[in-house]
C-alpha cells in the first residue's frame, strides 16, 4: 500500500524561513545601517519619482537640521518632549504593560502645571516653577494610575484603556479653554491666556531647560532600571507576573507605583511643553509625541541611553523636513511619506535580526529506487 | 504490509523506516547529528535517550513538522521528502504527541474524522463502524460517542492512537506515551502496542524509562547528544548497559534511603481545599502532616491536584477552606513574602520551567536574587552575594553556562532546573517543596539532586515531594501520599508500599471515595 503513496510527495519548497542564532552586537548594528540604507533608497526613488534630486532632498534635510544654532535649536525643541516621554514609556513597556496612553498623560501634565501658571502667578519664581513641576507629575501620574487601577482590580485591557483616556483628556483642554479658563482678553476666541513671565521656564544656552530635565531624567531612569530593587521588581514582574507573586511581590502595588511614575514622567513633558515653549495651553499641547515616542523607546530597545539617539535622529528628519518642504515646495505629506518609508524599513529589517532566507540545495540523488 | 514481499530490495528484508545520516540544527544547536535509523513492519522500536538528545526532534522531522538539514528518509525502501504533517499522513506516518491534540467538547468520533480528508459531504454512519471496526482489531476500547471533556488520561490517549489507526498509518511514533499514564494504563497501552506489532505495524516509542524499553521493545536505538551510538536487540541488553551508553559512562544507580533522625511535627493541613484558576476545586479536604526530617511524596496523574496543593501552601493561590499550620501557627492567609520570611521555600517547578521560580531572559546572578533582592538598606540592589552564589552553584551543580550573566532560557532545562534548586536549597529552609524536581535532567544531574535532598533531609528539613517517577520514590521517600482528582486516597508507607497499590490508588480503583 505504501507505493501510490510516494507518488504524491512534493519537493522541498524553493525558500524556506529558518530561525538565526542569536547576534552579535555589531552584526545588529550593520543590520540597523543596512536598514538605514534601504530606506534611503526607497525614499530616494519615491523622490525621484515626484521629480526631485534625492540627494539634494536628503542634503536639505540634514542641512536643514544642523545648518545655524537656529536650526539646531529648534531641532532640540523638537527632542525635549520626545525624549522624556520616550523615557515615562519605557517604564510602563518594561512592565509588559502597553501604556499607549502618553499623549494624555502629557496633555494631564500640562493642564494640572498650567493651572498654578495662570492662577498663582505672584508665587516667586524658583516656588512656582517647582509647584508646576510636581502638578506637572501629578496630573500626568494620576492618567498613569487609572487605567493601571482598573487593570489589577478588574482585568481591563490597558491599551485600549489608555487610549480612550488620551480622548478625555483632550477635549479637557478644549473645556478649560472654551469654559473657565478662557482667556478674557482674546474678545470671545475660545483660548487660555498667555502665561506670565514668573511662569515661564529659564532658558539654558539659548534652549529652555527641560533639555536638562530630560537628559537628568535618562540617567536617573537608567540607574532606576538597572541598579534599585524596584528597577529589579519591574524587570521581574514584566518577564512574569507568575514568578514575581512566587517571589512575594506585591504584583498589583508594583504595577500601579510603575504606572504612576511613568504617566508622571509623561507629565513632565507636559509641563515643560507649556512652562518652556508654548508659554499656553492649546489643544496642540501634545502634538503626536505621545505616540512617536511609543516609537522611540521600541526602536530603542527600551535602553535610556540609546533613546537619546533615536530621540535626536526623529527630531532631525522632523525638523529637517519641515525645512525640506518649503525650500522644494513640497506638500507637508511629502515628509511624512519618507519618515514612514524610513519606519518600515528599520522595523522590517527586526524580522533578519531574529530570521534568514534558506534556499532549495540541489540534492544529489542519493536514494536507492 | 501484504505487499512486504514485493517491494524486497536485493533479498533483503524492506525496511519501513530507514533514516539515513540525519542532521538537523537549529542556529548554531545542533540536534541530531549524522543519525541512522530503521524499524522493520511488525517491530517496536524504542528510542532511547536523556532529555536533549534529540529524540523528539528526530521524530518531528518524520512526522513532517521539522524538515532535515541533511540527509535522507526511506520509507519502505523510497526516497521521500516529507514537508507538511500532512505528506506523513500521506506516508502511512502517524505521530502521537506527548500533549494531545483533541476537541475537548467534540466526541470520540469525531475528534478521529476530525481532518481526515475522505470524499464525501455527509460523515456516513460507515465510519463509526470503520472505527469500531479497528477498534476490535486492535484491541482499543473505547465508546465512540463519549465526549472528550469527560475522559481519562489514558482514554484520551487511545482517541490518539484511533485517530492515527483511522487514517491507515502503519508507521506510529508515540512520544513517551507513559508519561502521563498509570501502572496499570501503562500495561494497557503496551498491550495495545502489541497487537499492533502482531497487525504488522512499525512502531517507534520514545522513551527514558528503562524498565519499559526492556518490557516491549525488539530494539533499541539510544541517542546521546543528538548522536545516534548504538543500536542493540533488547533481548541482549540490561538496564545497565543501556544506562551507559545513554550517559557514555558508568553509573550508579541507587538511591540512599535514610533514616529519619527527627519526630517533631513541622507542617499539618488540615481540610484543605483550593479552587483553581477556573474556580474548580482542585484540591478537596485534602489534610496530612509532615515531619521535620521526612521526605512525604506525592503521587497522582497528571493534573490530580498537586500544582494547586504547591501553589496554595506557598501562599500563591487563595485557600477556600482548612488550615496549613506550620508549628502551630496557621499560614493561611498570609502572603508568599510572609510566608518566605517563615523560612518555607517553594521550589516549584512547573511544565513551563521558566513561567513561575525564574525570569527568564535574565542571568543567573539576577535570578538569585529573586527572593532576597529586599535585603540591605537603601534603595540599591547589591549583587555582590548572589554573584558569588551563582559562581559556586555553577561548580557545585556543574551548570554548564557561558556565564552566569547569560540570560537563564538559553540554557538547556537541566541546567535551568540547577539554577532553580541550587538557589532553593542555598537559602536554608525549613521546607522545601518541589515538584517534579528531575523533570529533564540527565540521569547523573537527577542522583546529584537526590543526593541534595536527602543532605537537607538530614539537618531536618521537611521535603513534600512531587513527583512522576513511582520507582524513585518508593526509594527515597519515607511515605507517598497518593492524590486522585484533588482528594487524598491514600498514604503509604514507602518502604511496604508496591508499585501496583499506588497505580490503584492514582485512579482512586479502591472506590474508597467517589468519583468528582
Amino acid at each position: 500500500m505504501g507505493n501510490q503513496k510516494l507518488k504524491t510527495t512534493p519537493q522541498v519548497p524553493l525558500i524556506q524561513i529558518a530561525k538565526k542564532t542569536e547576534i552579535s552586537v555589531a552584526k545588529m548594528t550593520v543590520l540597523s545601517v543596512l536598514a538605514l540604507v534601504a530606506a534611503l533608497i526607497a525614499g530616494g526613488i519615491f523622490i525621484l519619482a515626484l521629480g526631485h534630486n534625492p540627494f539634494a532632498v536628503y542634503a536639505s534635510i540634514v542641512n536643514g537640521a544642523w545648518r545655524s544654532s537656529m536650526a539646531i535649536k529648534g531641532m532640540i525643541k523638537i527632542a525635549i518632549p520626545l525624549l522624556i516621554a520616550s523615557l515615562g514609556i519605557t517604564l510602563a513597556f518594561q512592565l509588559k504593560f502597553w501604556n499607549i496612553g502618553a499623549e494624555g498623560q502629557i496633555i494631564m501634565g500640562a493642564i494640572f502645571a498650567s493651572y498654578f501658571a495662570l492662577f498663582c502667578s505672584d508665587l516667586p519664581h524658583w516656588l512656582l516653577l517647582i509647584l508646576m513641576f510636581v502638578a506637572g507629575m501629578v496630573g500626568g501620574g494620576l492618567w498613569g494610575i487609572i487605567p493601571a487601577y482598573f487593570k489589577c482590580k478588574f482585568g481591563t485591557n490597558e491599551t485600549l484603556f489608555t487610549l480612550m483616556l488620551n480622548y478625555i483628556a483632550l477635549y479637557m483642554i478644549k473645556y478649560f479653554a472654551e469654559g473657565p479658563w478662557r482667556d478674557p482678553k482674546s474678545s470671545g476666541f475660545p483660548k487660555i491666556a498667555s502665561f506670565a513671565k514668573n511662569a515661564r521656564m529659564d532658558q539654558i544656552f539659548g534652549v529652555h531647560a527641560g533639555w536638562l530635565i530630560g537628559l537628568f531624567l535618562v540617567i536617573v531612569i537608567f540607574i532606576y532600571l538597572k541598579f534599585t530593587k524596584q528597577g529589579y521588581e519591574i524587570s521581574v514582574v514584566g518577564e512574569s507576573e507568575n514568578t514575581a507573586r512566587y517571589a512575594g511581590m506585591n504584583v498589583k502595588k508594583i504595577v500601579m507605583r510603575t504606572m504612576f511614575f511613568s504617566g508622571a514622567i509623561c507629565g513632565i513633558a507636559g509641563m515643560t511643553q507649556v512652562s518652556g515653549a508654548a508659554f499656553t495651553l492649546g489643544e496642540g499641547v501634545a502634538g503626536g509625541v505621545g505616540f512617536t515616542a511609543i516609537i522611540v523607546a521600541w526602536l530603542s530597545r527600551l535602553n535610556p541611553i540609546v533613546i537619546v539617539i533615536v530621540t535626536l535622529l526623529f527630531s532631525m528628519l522632523e525638523k529637517g523636513c519641515s525645512v525640506m518642504q518649503s525650500a522644494f515646495g513640497l506638500s507637508t505629506a511629502v515628509s511624512g511619506i519618507l519618515q514612514g518609508i524610513i519606519l518600515f524599513f528599520i522595523l522590517g529589517f527586526d524580522f533578519f535580526t531574529r530570521y534568514k532566507f534558506v534556499f532549495r540545495k540541489k540534492v544529489k540523488n542519493s536514494g536507492n529506487m | 504490509m501484504s505487499q512486504a514481499g514485493d517491494i524486497v530490495v536485493d533479498n533483503k528484508i524492506q525496511m519501513a523506516i530507514e533514516l539515513k545520516k540525519i542532521t538537523k540544527t537549529f542556529g548554531s544547536v545542533v540536534a541530531n547529528n549524522n543519525i541512522d535509523l530503521s524499524v522493520k513492519q511488525g517491530e517496536i522500536l524504542a528510542l532511547l535517550g536523556e532529555n536533549g538528545s534529540g529524540k523528539t526532534t528526530l521524530m518531528n522531522m518524520l512526522s513532517g513538522i521539522y524538515r532535515p538539514d541533511g540527509g535522507s528518509i526511506l520509507i519502505n525502501g523510497q526516497v521521500v521528502t516529507i514537508n507538511s504533517p500532512e505528506d506523513a499522513n500521506k506516508l502511512g506516518i502517524g505521530m502521537i504527541h506527548q500533549h494531545f491534540k483533541l476537541v475537548d467538547i467534540l466526541s470520540a468520533t469525531d475528534n478521529i474524522i476530525l481532518g481526515a480528508k475522505e470524499k464525501g459531504l455527509f460523515l456516513l454512519k460507515s465510519r463509526a463502524d470503520k472505527i469500531r471496526e479497528i477498534g476490535t482489531r486492535f484491541g482499543l476500547d473505547i465508546d465512540p460517542n463519549k465526549k472528550v471533556y469527560a475522559m481519562s488520561v489514558s482514554e484520551k490517549q487511545t482517541v490518539e492512537i484511533l485517530k492515527v489507526l483511522y487514517r491507515s498509518a502503519d508507521i506510529l511514533i508515540l512520544d513517551e506515551p507513559t508519561a502521563v499514564l498509570t501502572p496499570q494504563e501503562t500495561k494497557r497501552l503496551f498491550d495495545i502496542l502489541r497487537r499492533m506489532k502482531k497487525e504488522g505495524c512499525a512502531v517507534i516509542i520514545i522513551t527514558h524509562k528503562l524498565n519499559e524499553v526492556l518490557e516491549i521493545s525488539d530494539r533499541v536505538t539510544i541517542l546521546r547528544k543528538g548522536e545516534s551510538v548504538a543500536t542493540v536487540n533488547t533481548a541482549e541488553t540490561d538496564a545497565q548497559e543501556l544506562t551507559e551508553l545513554m550517559v557514555g559512562r558508568p553509573v550508579e544507580l541507587s538511591i540512599e534511603h535514610l533514616e529519619n533522625h527527627y519526630n517533631e511535627n513541622l507542617i499539618e493541613v488540615h481540610h484543605l481545599t483550593v479552587s483553581n484558576e477556573e474556580g474548580i476545586d482542585a484540591v478537596k479536604d485534602v489534610s496530612f502532616d509532615l515531619n521535620c526530617g521526612e521526605i512525604l511524596g506525592v503521587a497522582g496523574v497528571a493534573g490530580s491536584g498537586q500544582k494547586e496543593l504547591c501553589e496554595a501552601m506557598a501562599g500563591l493561590l487563595r485557600v477556600k477552606k482548612g488550615a496549613v499550620l506550620y508549628h502551630n501557627e496557621n499560614i493561611v492567609g498570609k502572603t508568599p513574602n510572609e510566608i518566605i520570611k517563615m523560612g518555607i521555600s517553594m521550589s516549584f517547578i512547573p511544565e513551563d520551567r521558566l513561567g513561575m521560580g525564574l525570569a527568564a531572559s535574565m542571568g543567573m546572578v539576577d535570578n538569585m536574587l529573586l527572593k532576597t533582592y529586599q535585603e540591605g538598606k537603601g534603595p540599591f540592589v547589591s549583587k555582590k552575594k548572589a554573584r558569588a552564589l551563582a559562581k559556586r552553584l555553577v561548580d557545585q551543580l556543574e551548570i554548564a553556562t557561558p556565564s552566569v550573566d547569560t540570560p537563564v532560557r538559553r540554557l538547556s532545562g537541566g541546567n535551568v532546573q540547577k539554577v532553580l534548586l541550587g538557589r532553593e536549597i542555598e537559602s536554608n529552609p525549613n521546607v522545601i517543596i518541589t515538584a517534579y524536581a528531575v523533570r529533564g535532567l540527565d540521569i547523573n544531574s537527577s542522583y546529584t539532586i537526590y543526593d541534595a535532598l536527602n543532605a537537607q533531609k538530614q539537618k531536618g528539613v521537611g521535603i513534600l515531594f512531587i513527583g512522576e517517577d513511582l520507582d524513585v520514590m518508593l526509594e527515597l521517600c519515607d511515605r507517598i501520599m497518593v492524590l486522585c482528582h484533588g482528594k487524598v486516597t491514600g498514604i503509604v508507607d514507602a518502604e511496604t508500599a508496591t508499585k501496583e497499590q499506588i497505580g490503584l490508588l492514582m485512579t482512586d480503583a479502591s472506590g474508597k471515595r467517589g468519583k468528582a
